[in-house]
C-alpha cells in the first residue's frame, strides 16, 4: 500500500477546508474519489492483498471515504449557503422604485354609468338597442305624438338638416323603431346620445340619455314605480328616498317626473338641489294610447311604461363632479381620475 | 307663470303653510321653481302726508319737510327728491327703520338741519331696480299705516314651471281652482257684473275665418280718462307676476290676462278706419309691431284688421299704430277665442313669444270671452271712466272645441294604476276637478269643462285620478320581472371588450361632439360631403363628422397644450358619411397616440410611438374576433403616403384604416410630435368567429429557422402570402423574428428571417421529410418573390 488511508484522509481534509468555492470542491472529490482519485486507486490496490487483509484494510478505506464524502457534503451546503446569502444580499433591491411596462388608460366616466345601468338592467332582461342618431321627424316627433307646432318641441330645441331631418333630441325614437319592428312583450333599454341646440353652464349641445321601456300584458304604474326603485337603489347602491311628480311628456300617461333624495346633502338643501333637498333624476310614465297606435300595437291588449334619463346627471351624482362641461372637454387630468372604475 | 301668494290665497285659502302650499302644488305636477319674497326685508316705513315743504336754507336741492306720519306732532324730515310737494302721499322711513340692505335710518343733521326720518323712493323699499323720486301713494292712502301692510308686501312670488298640457292653470283663478281641488276647499271665482252700455256705438265685426276664430267680442269703450292711473295694488299684483305697468288700459287687459287666463287686446278706436275684420294676411302684407319689428307677413297669418290694413297679429301682438297711447281717449276692446291650430307655431315663426300667443296655443277657455269682457270693462270705468258701448259678439258655434263625454272603465283604470280605487273617490276626484260624470255599472262617463283642453281620451283622466290621488300613495310593485332567458350572441364580440383591451394597452377613453368645424372636417377629409346643421350652435359645432379623427385631434391637442407630451386616446361612436345622396350612420371605432410608447421610467430609455406598435394594438383588437385582416400600403389623404395602411378583411371588406398623420396636417393641426391613427367599422370589427375545435396533435413540432435574402421591395406580406400559398399540410405556423440590411446584404436587398413550426398530426416527422418540406418552400419562394437563401 502506497499510503495509508489516515494520511490520505487527512490530506483530503485539508484540500477540503481551503477549497473557496463549489469547483475547487468539485476538484477535490475528483482527486480522491474520482476514477484517478487517492481513495478509489486504493481501493484497486486491495485486490493484490489476501482476504482477511482486505476485509481490514477495506473497512479502514471505506470509514476514510465515508468520512470523507460527508465533510463533502458539509463543506459544499456550507458554501452553497454562504454564494446563496452573498447573492441574496447583493440582489436586494429597491421595492419602492415603480414597476415598468405599458401604463392602463382609462374609460369614460359616461362610458362606465351607461355601463352600470344597462348591467342593472340587463340582470333583469333588458335588452339593449340602439338607433340612429341623425333622425326623421317622424319617429324623433309625430309618432311620439308630438304633432308638428305642439307646444312640447318648444322644449325640445332642435338640431335640424332639412324640415324633416334631426338630431334626435331624445333617445324615445328607439322605443318607435322597436316597436314598429318587433312584437310585444318587449323590455328593452336604449342608450346613447342625444342633441339639444343649447349650451351654457348647465347644458351641453350633446348628451347621453337612456330609455327604457317595458310593455306586455297588463304592466301598470306599480310596475313603474317598482323599476324604478329598484333601478336607482340598484345604482346608487343604497335604499334612497324617491318619489314621483305628476308632469307632462306627450308620449305617456300618466306621466312622473322622478326625484331622489339630494346625495350630495341627503335632503337637508344644498347649492346642488337648489335648496330643495330633491333632484330630478328621470322622466318616466305609461306608454300613451297614441304611441301605441302609431306602432300598431293593440294598447288594449298591451299596456307599458317607458322611463328616460339623463346619463351625465347620474354620473355627476355618483361621482361628485361638478361641471357638466367637463365631459366632453377630455381633459386627460379629468378623464384619468376614473381610470380603475369598471362597470 | 308668477303669482302672489297673497292674491291667490284671496280665492281659496288653505291652512297650510307657504312652503306646504308649493310641496303641495309641485306634487301635484305645477312645479314650483322659485319662492321669492315680494319685498325685500325692512321695517320702520309707514305712510306718510307731506304738509309743507321750505327752502333748506344752506342746500339748493334740499327741502325741509314737515311730514303727518299718524303721530300727535308733525315730523321734520329733509329731503332731496325733485318729487316732493305738499299734499303728497310717500312712505316715511322713521328713526329706527331698518331698510333694505341693513340701511338704519338715525336721526340726523343735514347741513345743519334736524332730520328725523327719511322719505322713500321704490328703489329704497327694494320695489323697483331704478326710481326717479319719491314713490307716490294714492292720495287715499291711510297715514300712519305700515306700508309693507298697505302694499300687502308680506307676500311671496311662487313662480311655477307649467308643462304644456296646463293651460288651464295659465291664470290666478286657474292655480286656485287646483288648490282648491288638492285642499278639499270651495273657491269662489271673482265676481263679475255685466256693464250696462251708456251708448249705442259698435264696431262692425266680420270673422272671416271663423275657423280660427270661432269667437270674437268687441266693444268700444269712449271718453276714458287718459291720465287715470293705474291703483297701487294692481300695480303691485303686476308686477307679483313679473309685469310692468304701462298705463292704465294695458295694465287692466294684462290683469285679465293674469287673473282669468284670457288675453285682450285694447286698440285706440280713432286709429280704426271702419270695421274690424279677422282674416288671413295678404301675401304682400306687413305689419309694424308694438315691440318695434315690423314683419312681413304671408296667407298663413292670422290677423285683425280694418278697412284699410293689418291691425294686429290675432292672438300674438298687437300693432304699433293702432295701440294705446298715454293720449288715448276712445279704445276698442277685443276679447276674442283663437283655436290652439290657428296659432301654433305662428309667433315662434316670427320669433316671438307673447303671454298672449303661450295661452292660445295652449288652449283658453273658449267659455269665458263674455266674462273676461265684462270684467275689463269694469276695471277699466273704476279707473278711468268712460262711457260703455255694447258688446259685439260673433260666434261660430260649429268651430268652437267640443267636449264629448269620455268613456273611463273602472277595470282599465285598476289595470293601469295596479290598484283598485273606490268608486267614491273617483266621484270625488272627478268632481273636484270640475268634471261632470255620468257613473254607469262598469264605466264612468265623463265631460270636461272649456278650460281643460288635455282631456280627451281614457288615459288623460286615469292621469288625473293618480295625479289627485298621489303618486306616492299609489303601490309599487317589487318587481315584475317575468323573465324569459336572453340570447347570449357569441357571434358578436362585445363592444365593451374591445374597449377594455385598448384600456388594458394604456389608451383613454374619450367622447367628442359628434359635430366639428368645417376647417378641421375639410383639412383632414377633404374629398367627404360636408353635412351641415341648418342651425349650428356655434361654427365650431357645425358639420357632422365624417371620421371620429376630428374630434380625437381636437381632444389631443387640447391636451397638448397643457404640458401633456403622451396621448393615447379612442373613441367609439357613429361617424356620418353621405353617398349617392344617403347619409350613412357608421359605428366606428377610432384611436390616435402620440409622444412615448411608454409612459416615462426610470432606467430604461423611451421611444416614441411608431407605426408598429400602434399596428400591434389594432392587430389585437382583430385577434379578440378572429379576424384575418390584410395591411396593405394606400393612399389615405390625411396619412402620411408612405406610412398608412388600408385594412382589408380576408373576404374582402375594407375595414379601416391605420397609418401617421400627414407630416403637413401634423405641422398646420399645431401638433409639435408625429401623430398615429386608426380608424375601424366597429360593425365588422365586432364580428366573431366562434371557434372550431381541431384535433391536437401528439407528435413533436420542430422549428427551422431560414434567412431570406430579398430585394428591398418585397413586403413581408408577400413572403408569408407565398408561403401560405404553398401551404404544406405540415406547416402550423410562420414568425418573422428579424429584418436586416447592411453588411453582408447587398445594396437594395434585405435578409427576413423566418421560423418555420412544423408538425404532424399522425406521425413524428423525420428529418428528411422535413428538409422536403424545406426544400419545396424555398423552391417557391425562389420562384415567386426571387428570394435567396442567405449563406
Amino acid at each position: 500500500m502506497s499510503a495509508i488511508p489516515e494520511e490520505i484522509l487527512a490530506q483530503a481534509l485539508k484540500e477540503l477546508a481551503q477549497s473557496e468555492d463549489l469547483n475547487q470542491i468539485d476538484q477535490v472529490r475528483v482527486n480522491y474519489l474520482g476514477k484517478k482519485g487517492l481513495f478509489t486507486l486504493q481501493m484497486k490496490e486491495l485486490g493484490k492483498l489476501d482476504p482477511e487483509q482486505r476485509r481490514i484494510a477495506g473497512q479502514v478505506i471505506n470509514q476514510a471515504k465515508d468520512s470523507f464524502q460527508q465533510q463533502l457534503e458539509a463543506k459544499k451546503i456550507e458554501l452553497e449557503q454562504s454564494f446563496l446569502a452573498k447573492r441574496l444580499a447583493a440582489e436586494c433591491i429597491d421595492v419602492t422604485l415603480p414597476g415598468r411596462g405599458q401604463s392602463i388608460g382609462g374609460l369614460h366616466p359616461i362610458t362606465t354609468t351607461l355601463r352600470r345601468i344597462s348591467k342593472i338592467f340587463a340582470s333583469v332582461g333588458f335588452k339593449v338597442v340602439e338607433g340612429p342618431e341623425i333622425e326623421d321627424d317622424y319617429h324623433n316627433f309625430e309618432a311620439l305624438n308630438i304633432p308638428a307646432h305642439h307646444p312640447a318641441r318648444a322644449m325640445h330645441d332642435t338640431f335640424y338638416f332639412d324640415a324633416h331631418t334631426v338630431l334626435r333630441t331624445h333617445t324615445s325614437p328607439v322605443q318607435i323603431r322597436v316597436m314598429e319592428s318587433e312584437a310585444p312583450p318587449l323590455k328593452v333599454i336604449a342608450p346613447g346620445r342625444v342633441y339639444r341646440c343649447d349650451s351654457d353652464i348647465t347644458h351641453t349641445p350633446m348628451f347621453h340619455q337612456v330609455e327604457g321601456f317595458l310593455v306586455d300584458t297588463d304592466v301598470s304604474f306599480a310596475d313603474l314605480k317598482g323599476v324604478v326603485y329598484e333601478f336607482l337603489r340598484a345604482f346608487f347602491e343604497k335604499d334612497i328616498q324617491v318619489r314621483f311628480r305628476p308632469s307632462y311628456f306627450p308620449f305617456t300617461e300618466p306621466s312622473a317626473e322622478v326625484d331622489i333624495e339630494c346625495v350630495i346633502c341627503s335632503g337637508e338643501g344644498c347649492r346642488v338641489c337648489s335648496q330643495t333637498g330633491w333632484l330630478e333624476v328621470m322622466g318616466c310614465g305609461m306608454i300613451h294610447p297614441e304611441v301605441f297606435s302609431s306602432v300598431k300595437i293593440d294598447g288594449e291588449r298591451y299596456s307599458g311604461f317607458a322611463f328616460g334619463m339623463g346619463v351625465e346627471r347620474l354620473a355627476m351624482l355618483r361621482y361628485g363632479i361638478n361641471d357638466l362641461r367637463l365631459f366632453f372637454e377630455n381633459d386627460l387630468k379629468f378623464l384619468q381620475q376614473f381610470t380603475h372604475k369598471d362597470g | 307663470m308668477k303669482i302672489s301668494e297673497n292674491w291667490l290665497r284671496t280665492y281659496v285659502n288653505p291652512e297650510i303653510s307657504t312652503a306646504e302650499l308649493v310641496a303641495q302644488l309641485t306634487m301635484a305636477g305645477l312645479e314650483v321653481d322659485s319662492i321669492e319674497p315680494a319685498a325685500a326685508v325692512f321695517t320702520g316705513v309707514v305712510i306718510g302726508e307731506v304738509l309743507s315743504t321750505q327752502q333748506h336754507p344752506d342746500a339748493d336741492r334740499l327741502k325741509v319737510c314737515q311730514v303727518n306720519v299718524g303721530e300727535t306732532e308733525p315730523l321734520q324730515i329733509v329731503c332731496g327728491a325733485t318729487n316732493v310737494r305738499e299734499g303728497l302721499k310717500i312712505p316715511a322711513a322713521l328713526v329706527g327703520a331698518i331698510l333694505p340692505g341693513d340701511f338704519k335710518i338715525k336721526k340726523s343733521k343735514l347741513r345743519g338741519v334736524e332730520s328725523l326720518g327719511m322719505l322713500c323712493s321704490e328703489k329704497e323699499l327694494g320695489l323697483a331696480a331704478d326710481a326717479h323720486g319719491l314713490m307716490e301713494l294714492a292720495a287715499n292712502a291711510p297715514v300712519g299705516i305700515d306700508i309693507r301692510e298697505y302694499l300687502s308686501l308680506n307676500d311671496n312670488i311662487i313662480e311655477i314651471d307649467l308643462t304644456p298640457n296646463r293651460a288651464d292653470c295659465l291664470s290666478i283663478e286657474g292655480i286656485a281652482r287646483e288648490v282648491a281641488v288638492l285642499n278639499k276647499l270651495d273657491w269662489s271665482a271673482t265676481l263679475v257684473e255685466k256693464t250696462t252700455p251708456t251708448n249705442i256705438d259698435e264696431l262692425s265685426v266680420n270673422v272671416l275665418t271663423p275657423d280660427a276664430c270661432p269667437r270674437y267680442l268687441g266693444r268700444l269703450i269712449k271718453d276714458v280718462n287718459p291720465k287715470a292711473e293705474t291703483p297701487s295694488w294692481m300695480q303691485e299684483r303686476l308686477r307679483r307676476s313679473g309685469m310692468r305697468s304701462l298705463g292704465v288700459i294695458v295694465d287692466v287687459t294684462n290683469y285679465v290676462l293674469i287673473e282669468l287666463g284670457q288675453p285682450l287686446h285694447a286698440f285706440d278706436a280713432d286709429k280704426i278706419s271702419g270695421g274690424i275684420s279677422v282674416r288671413h294676411a295678404h301675401s304682400d302684407e306687413s305689419i309694424a309691431l308694438l315691440n318695434g319689428q315690423t314683419i312681413k307677413l304671408d296667407n298663413e297669418a292670422l290677423v285683425i284688421a280694418d278697412d284699410r290694413q293689418a291691425l294686429a297679429l290675432a292672438g300674438v301682438m298687437g300693432g304699433s299704430e293702432s295701440s294705446v297711447a298715454s293720449t288715448t281717449q276712445n279704445i276698442f276692446l277685443e276679447c276674442a277665442f283663437f283655436t290652439p291650430a290657428s296659432i301654433a307655431g305662428k309667433a315662434r315663426k316670427f320669433g316671438l313669444h307673447t303671454d298672449s300667443s303661450h295661452r292660445f296655443e295652449r288652449g283658453v277657455d273658449f267659455t269665458l270671452q263674455e266674462r273676461a269682457i265684462e270684467r275689463a270693462t269694469q276695471l277699466i270705468i273704476d279707473i278711468a271712466g268712460g262711457s260703455v258701448g255694447p258688446i259685439t259678439e260673433v260666434t261660430s258655434i260649429a268651430f268652437l272645441p267640443s267636449r264629448n263625454a269620455v268613456i273611463v272603465r273602472k277595470q282599465r283604470i285598476e289595470k293601469i294604476l295596479g290598484l283598485k280605487i273606490a268608486d267614491t273617490v273617483i266621484a270625488d276626484i272627478f268632481q273636484r276637478l270640475g268634471l261632470s260624470i255620468v257613473p254607469q255599472d262598469d264605466n264612468w262617463l265623463v265631460t270636461p269643462p272649456g278650460f281643460r283642453f288635455d282631456i280627451a281620451i281614457e288615459a288623460d283622466l286615469i292621469e288625473e285620478i293618480a295625479r289627485i290621488y298621489g303618486y306616492n300613495s299609489l303601490p309599487s310593485n317589487n318587481l315584475l320581472m317575468r323573465s324569459e332567458l336572453g340570447l347570449a350572441p357569441e357571434a358578436l364580440l362585445e363592444l365593451d371588450r374591445v374597449k377594455d383591451l385598448l384600456v388594458d394597452r394604456g389608451y383613454q377613453e374619450a367622447i367628442t361632439y359628434s359635430f366639428v368645424d368645417e376647417d378641421t372636417q375639410k383639412a383632414i377629409a377633404p374629398n367627404d360631403i360636408v353635412i351641415r346643421l341648418q342651425n349650428p350652435i356655434s361654427a365650431d359645432l357645425a358639420v357632422m363628422r365624417s371620421t371620429l379623427w376630428g374630434g380625437l385631434i381636437k381632444a389631443a391637442l387640447y391636451n397638448t397644450h397643457r404640458q401633456q407630451t403622451r396621448v393615447r386616446f379612442f373613441e367609439t361612436g357613429l361617424k356620418f358619411v353621405e353617398k349617392n345622396g344617403e347619409v350613412l350612420q357608421q359605428q366606428t371605432l377610432s384611436g390616435l397616440s402620440l409622444g412615448s410608447l411608454y409612459p416615462e421610467q426610470w432606467n430604461e430609455s423611451t421611444r416614441n410611438v411608431d407605426f408598429f406598435d400602434i399596428k400591434a394594438d389594432v392587430q389585437a383588437m382583430l385577434a379578440l374576433s378572429g379576424i384575418e385582416a390584410k395591411f396593405s400600403l394606400a393612399q389615405q389623404i390625411a396619412l402620411h403616403p408612405g406610412q398608412s395602411a388600408e385594412i382589408v378583411t380576408s373576404d374582402g371588406h375594407h375595414i379601416g384604416w391605420l397609418g401617421m398623420l400627414h407630416p403637413t396636417l401634423e405641422k398646420e393641426l399645431g401638433f409639435d410630435s408625429q401623430v398615429f391613427l386608426f380608424e375601424l367599422d366597429q360593425d365588422l370589427l365586432l364580428k366573431n368567429r366562434i371557434p372550431t375545435f381541431k384535433p391536437l396533435s401528439k407528435y413533436p413540432s420542430v422549428r427551422r429557422d431560414l434567412a431570406l435574402i430579398v430585394k428591398e421591395d418585397v413586403s413581408a406580406e408577400a413572403i408569408i402570402d407565398c408561403i401560405k400559398a404553398n401551404n404544406q399540410r405540415i406547416l402550423q405556423d410562420v414568425v418573422i423574428f428579424d429584418v436586416y440590411r447592411g453588411k453582408g446584404v447587398e445594396e437594395g436587398y434585405k435578409s427576413v428571417a423566418l421560423g418555420l413550426i412544423i408538425q404532424d398530426e399522425t406521425q413524428t416527422l423525420t428529418d428528411s421529410e422535413t428538409e422536403l418540406v424545406i426544400s419545396k418552400l424555398l423552391n417557391a419562394l425562389t420562384d415567386t418573390i426571387g428570394a435567396k437563401l442567405r449563406d
